[in-house]
């Protein structure tokens, strides 16, 4: 008989997502993670705007809403203050590299030593699905309603190879959620970023490739889809930034 | 006798000594040496000083600080405060606390490096989206500036809220004999986090709008009630009542005591707390007087309008001529003001209310 698996005593509501989302399951992820570290008694959650709010509701755990785009600012004071906490910035693509792009590169320069998790689905979810600066060329979104044309909007940014290879950070990796396979070694990356944390070994990133069917106009299935088929060959998965005792 | 010390690097110190924790902002003349100062004195006693990259992230630094309930300061000047809106704004709306310097200089934009008031109407109405206030300290002299500095936290921790201290160029800038307040170990608050979630937080989507609206009204009444600070002489007998804070309020008291000197009954309101107002001082003025003047460092008159407005709150029988003497930037001179008295008296200058 199949073993049920222990809902993470930190989720304790119906977080409520688009059918198909991907936030729920690097939620459960983190939460995991957290519990198997010992530190789900001892996290404070920088949550971005748009999707990743809704956690807000969903968690019982101490977390702030910071202002669009300066979630890695609001982690980094908390984690002055507060260094014997675990701290992570929750946020998705627009937040974290379009608005909050200062607040985000300038996180990773200081290599500030809190976790940032970036849910990358390619678009503004919570507005309606305009173009962010992770959409890919020729994607049409509200906002790119022929299409992204890199000439004029410049190319996809891809932050976690940013953050390898021009900052001294601990733990840069990309992962994504579209398989059992994939999902297993996104867990192993966050958990990676949360133990260099505990370990003071400096700023870590995860990002996670995500679905947003509700903005891609697509069913959950194809939107998994289109993540392994377009966005993982622009995208890549793995670990751009090894920790150093590994 | 209290040591020379620079304004800037007095508040700084008084920062320290109020047990501030962190500071995070960006350099911006003429406030700058206060987080020059900080960026050596913090690590000394166990702080935390953040070069920001921008003043937004600087006051979003502070605002993870004040939300682990720990005391934290930014500092900037008129361009750089208004950077920190968007912060101030959100800091107010989680009911977080914490302490914002805003060493005025004069304009708008980019603005100059003169020493101003022309931040008035922003800082005591709230300045970013939304409905909140902060409260508003407006110290005279180095020494005020540096005795109000803890219970500018005590406030800000009091009742959750963000407390402005607007102090102006020259104050930054000046030396004076100052002596310094001791050392204060805050309190941890029971709303701070810890990592446990033993501060119960419901989640953005899950507010009453409605229910936190009549909170808030109570408690911007009660500040009101209980918080107005003034300084004030000679209103019992004033023909002419002078309302100024800052350096023009204490520039106004030596004109005050010149005319009194000279035989005009004046006397003077020198608002310590810029908001809330301080309505209760109005009410000790004479009942026949014949007009009230806000001297001001700003071009356009900003103070002028809660002049009129609680002048006409105190004395609802007639309606008391206000009048307003904008200096533009720097100081007033003691000469400026007598002046403006004479102008008024002659009919040269008209009433603005």
């Amino acid at each position: 008989m199949a073993k049920a698996r222990k809902v993470p005593a930190i989720i304790d509501n119906p977080m409520s997502f688009c059918p198909g989302c991907g936030h729920g399951i690097v939620v459960r992820l983190i939460a995991e993670c957290l519990e198997e570290l010992g530190q789900d008694q001892n996290i404070i959650f920088a949550l971005g705007v748009g999707c990743s709010s809704l956690l807000g509701g969903g968690l019982v755990i101490d977390r702030l809403h910071c202002p669009h785009g300066r979630a890695s600012a609001v982690a980094t004071g908390m984690k002055r203050v507060q260094p014997e906490n675990t701290i992570v910035a929750y946020q998705g693509d627009g937040d974290a590299y379009s608005i909050g792009i200062a607040e985000t590169i300038n996180a990773a320069y200081r290599n500030e030593n809190f976790t940032m998790i970036s849910i990358n689905n390619t678009n503004y979810g919570m507005t309606g699905g305009q173009m962010s600066w992770t959409t890919m060329p020729g994607q049409v979104t509200t906002t790119s309603p022929l299409g992204r044309d890199c000439e004029v909007t410049g190319n996809p940014l891809k932050f976690p190879e940013l953050a390898a290879s021009q900052f001294d950070v601990a733990f840069a990796a990309r992962g994504a959620v579209t398989s059992p396979k994939n999902i297993n070694k996104l867990k192993k990356y966050i958990k990676n970023g949360l133990e260099a944390q505990i370990n003071g070994e400096g700023y870590s990133v995860i990002e996670v490739l995500s679905p947003c069917p509700t903005n891609w106009k697509m069913t959950p299935l194809n939107a998994m889809k289109r993540i392994d088929e377009e966005l993982i060959p622009y995208y890549p998965l793995g670990v751009f930034k090894e920790r150093k005792e590994n | 006798m209290a040591d020379m010390i620079k304004g800037n690097n007095a508040i700084a110190e008084a920062a320290v000594r109020a047990g501030v924790k962190l500071y995070a902002g960006y350099p911006i003349t003429p406030s700058t040496e206060i987080m020059e100062y900080l960026s050596k004195r913090l690590p000394e006693v166990g702080g935390s000083f953040v070069q920001a990259e921008s003043e937004l992230a600087g006051i979003n630094m502070v605002m993870g600080a004040a939300a682990c309930g720990v005391r934290a300061l930014t500092a900037s000047s008129g361009p750089g405060i208004s950077l920190k809106q968007e912060g101030i704004s959100c800091i107010s709306d989680e009911e977080l606390a914490c302490v914002v310097i805003n060493v005025v200089r004069y304009g708008n934009g980019l603005g100059t490096l003169y020493s101003a008031q022309c931040d008035y109407h922003r800082e005591t109405r709230g300045g970013g989206n939304g409905d909140y206030r902060c409260i508003v300290l407006c110290p005279e002299s180095i020494q005020e500036a540096v005795d109000l500095m803890a219970p500018a936290y005590d406030l800000a921790e009091k009742y959750r809220i963000v407390t402005v201290m607007m102090t102006e160029g020259a104050l930054g800038q000046m030396m004076e004999p100052c002596e310094m307040p001791d050392f204060i170990e805050p309190k941890k608050h029971p709303w701070g986090f810890d990592g446990k979630y033993s501060y119960k937080k419901i989640g953005i989507f899950d507010r009453n709008s409605m229910t936190e609206a009549v909170a808030l009204n109570k408690k911007h009444e009660t500040i009101k009630a209980e918080e107005q600070r003034w300084e004030e002489d000679g209103l019992e007998d004033a023909e002419y009542v002078f309302v100024a804070f800052g350096l023009p309020g204490r520039s106004v008291k030596g004109a005050v005591k010149q005319l009194r000197a000279e035989g005009h009954k004046v006397g003077f309101i020198r608002p310590i707390t810029t908001w809330p107002f301080p309505e209760k001082a109005f009410e000790n003025i004479n009942k026949d007087v014949k007009g009230i003047i806000s001297v001001e460092a700003n071009a356009t008159g900003q103070l002028i309008d809660d002049v009129a407005l609680t002048i006409k709150k105190t004395i609802k029988d007639r309606n008391v001529p206000s009048y307003c003497l904008p200096c533009v930037y720097g100081i007033p001179t003691i000469k400026f003001t007598k002046e403006g008295l004479h102008k008024i008296i002659s009919g040269e200058i008209k009433e603005a209310y």
